[in-house]
Order: structure tokens, then sequence, then C-alpha cells
């Protein structure tokens, strides 16, 4: 699996998100992720991936995501 | 050596406020605060002090104990929101109530009550035999800015207290602290020293004012779920146990967002946690007494069983205690 379909399981196991709405290119708000649920998804990322994340300003799409947990690999 | 709670209290504000009432103040709804923190109205402080609720609620425990307020060794009160800088809440609540014995407060924010446990545990070591009065109490409607609706909305005035007497009841408690001063805190003001500046308040009168409670949401949840899927598991352990001998959990009454993520996350039954967010608010100190006294009224405890606390705040402080329920 790659990082990005890891990333849109999590999405949808651990946050109920529709799992064809999740494109690299999605929001936060866009998929109805207020800011305490991106701090839960942090957290289960930090969890699938065993990266230590931080989510700020810069992560503001499904694909910034992706990208940070693959630079931290 | 540890203690047993052998009497419970708690006493409400007299105002009830409910989601609606705040929408007209407020640019807020119902649907908003219900789906961002589970809680429907919050108790707030009318005319009525947060001492009077104090001194109340330690009256209906030392009943409840059988216990008269001369026999008490000591006074330990929670609070950051007490109605004076000094003396202490606990030194006022001594002299209402008709004690003698040393009284003082601590500031460990929503953490309070249970670290004024450890503190307890301490004490009984020194002395079994003693009978201590604990309590928790905040009146946060002083500390919010309620033109900040992202805390307003949240919080609620209230007190509690327990009186613990001689006993095996505690089987664990445990402390932490992060110290942060930028996640969640309110400043006192700077004072009207001639010696250095002081700045101005906004009404252009010297010394600065104290500030209101200043919360960074996100980072606030991520301390609290994580401090509470921690402290759970790490206190159950201390206390020689496994999550399956938890008959109920007590968690602080911060947003039920916090609570559900560690339900998603622990594997203990959802009906296990207890919890009255809905329409008491997050009362800081006082929730978790809060909490206690109203199940405990209601008869859900029966002998023998193991309940498992857990609270975080601004410190940043958390902590976690396992009590068998012996009264």
């Amino acid at each position: 699996m790659s990082i990005f379909e890891r990333v849109v399981k999590v999405l949808v196991d651990a946050k109920d998100c529709d799992e064809a709405a999740v494109k690299m290119e999605s929001t936060w708000a866009e998929l109805e992720l207020d800011s305490l649920d991106t701090v839960e998804l942090v957290m289960n990322l930090e969890d699938e991936f065993g990266v230590q994340l931080e989510m700020n300003e810069s992560l503001k799409t499904v694909g910034d995501v992706v990208a940070a947990i693959e630079a931290l690999l | 050596m540890s203690f047993s709670i052998i009497g419970t209290g708690s006493k409400s504000p007299s105002q009830i406020k409910t989601n609606d009432d705040l929408a007209q103040v407020m640019d807020t709804s119902d649907e908003w605060i219900q789906s961002k923190t589970g809680i429907r109205e919050r108790r707030i402080l009318g005319e009525e002090t947060i001492t009077d609720l104090v001194v109340e609620s330690s009256l209906l425990a030392l009943e409840d104990a059988g216990v008269q307020a001369k026999e008490l060794d000591l006074i330990i009160c929670a609070t950051v929101t007490s109605d004076y800088i000094t003396p202490s809440m606990a030194c006022i609540v001594q002299r209402r109530i008709g004690a003698n014995c040393p009284a003082f407060d601590i500031s460990a924010a929503c953490a309070g009550f249970l670290y004024a446990w450890d503190i307890a545990d301490g004490y009984f070591i020194r002395k079994p035999d003693s009978k201590i009065l604990v309590v928790g109490a905040e009146a946060v409607s002083k500390l919010v800015d309620w033109n900040d609706r992202s805390t307003a909305v949240i919080f609620g005035d209230g007190a509690g207290a327990v009186v613990l007497g001689r006993g095996e009841g505690l089987k664990a408690v445990k402390l932490n602290t992060r110290g942060d001063e930028t996640a969640l805190y309110a400043k006192y003001k700077k004072g009207n020293c001639p010696f250095r500046d002081n700045g101005v308040d906004e009404t252009g009168q010297p010394g600065g004012h104290a500030t209101f409670l200043h919360m960074e949401g996100q980072r606030v949840f991520q301390f609290a779920v994580s401090s509470m899927c921690r402290d759970l598991k790490n206190i159950v352990k201390q206390a020689g146990l496994e999550l399956d001998n938890v008959d109920y959990v007590l968690p602080h009454q911060a947003n039920q967002r916090i609570i559900d993520y560690a339900i998603s996350r622990l594997p203990l039954a959802p009906e296990k946690y207890l919890g009255n967010i809905a329409y008491r608010g997050n009362t800081s100190a006082a929730a978790i007494p809060i909490l206690l006294d109203e199940f405990a009224k209601q008869g859900q405890f029966k002998k023998g069983d193991i309940l498992a606390f857990s609270s975080f705040g601004a410190g940043l402080t958390s902590a976690a205690a396992i009590l068998e329920w012996d009264k």
C-alpha cells in the first residue's frame, strides 16, 4: 500500500471520511475535519507510520501530510 | 497506608444557561456547541460566590461522612478562581464551616482535585486517623473572556467536596507535569510599582490587568487525549490491576470529544465512562468531585467497585488515580 493509501485508510477508519472523496488535494475543510479532528488525525498517523508529526499551517491538504510523512520515513 | 472516601458533597450555582442563552450574547449556536463539545447547558454563578458553594458542598460532604467540622485535620482546596488572591479559599472555608485545622489551596488547574488527593495521601502516611476535607471548586465564568466564543461556551462554575478518612480505598495516584505557560493560561496583573514599566490596560489605567483565560485548543486537545490514554493505562498497572478490573472511569469533563477519543483508543466499554458535561460544562477542578458526588448519591457505586480517575489541564498538568469504593 502506498503512503497515500495508508493515509486514506486512517481517514476512513478514524474520521469516517468517504474513501472516494479523499484526494491528494483535499483540504481538511473539504473532508469536514475541524481543528480538533486534525489533531486526532495526526495522532493516528503517528501510530500508523511510527513518526512524529506536528500539525501546523504548512499541512493544508492530504498531499501535504503524505509529503511530510515521506520526508520522515 | 492510604485513605477512603467517607463523604461527598457538591453544590450547583443558581443560574442555568443553555446554548441558546449563549447564542443571545455571542455569535454561536446550539448545534455548533453541541457538535464541538457535547455541552447543552452549564451552571453559572449568579449573586452567590464560589466560596458560598464551597461552604455548602463541604457541609454536605461532612454531613454525609458523619464528621463534625471540628474533627477535621486538614482542608485542601483545589482552585484557580478563588474570590481572594489572599487569604486562600481554604482559610475562608475553615472559618465559615467552624473548623480549626490547617487549611490551604493548591493551584493545579483542572487536575487540582487529584493533585490534592496525592497531598492528602502523604498526610495519611504520617497520621492514619486523619479526617481531611478536599475540595475542587471553580468559577471559570470569572476567568473566561465572554467575547471569546471558543472558550466561553466550554466552561461552567461549580464546587464539589469529599471527606477522606482512614481506610485502604486509594490504590494508586500519579501526577504528571509538563510545564508550558503558552498553551493554556491566565496572567496576574502587574501592579503599580513605580520602579518599572507595568504598561497600561485598555482603559488607560496603569498597572496592566489580569488577562482572561487563553487556550490553544489544538495543543491542549492533543495533551489531553494523549495524557488520558497514557495515564489510565499506567495507573491501572501501578495499582496492580488490569483495565478489565475497572468498573467505572470518571474522567475530567473537559470536552466530550476528548472522552470519545479515549473510548476509541482504550479497551474499555463506553458505558463504563461516567459523564455530566452535557449539563455541567467544564468546571475545571470541580468537575471530578461533582461527577463523583452525583453518581455516588444516585447509588451508582457498590462496595468493591474499582473507580479510575483521570484529569488534565493548565500547567500543563495531568493526574490519574484508582480508588476502590468502600463507603
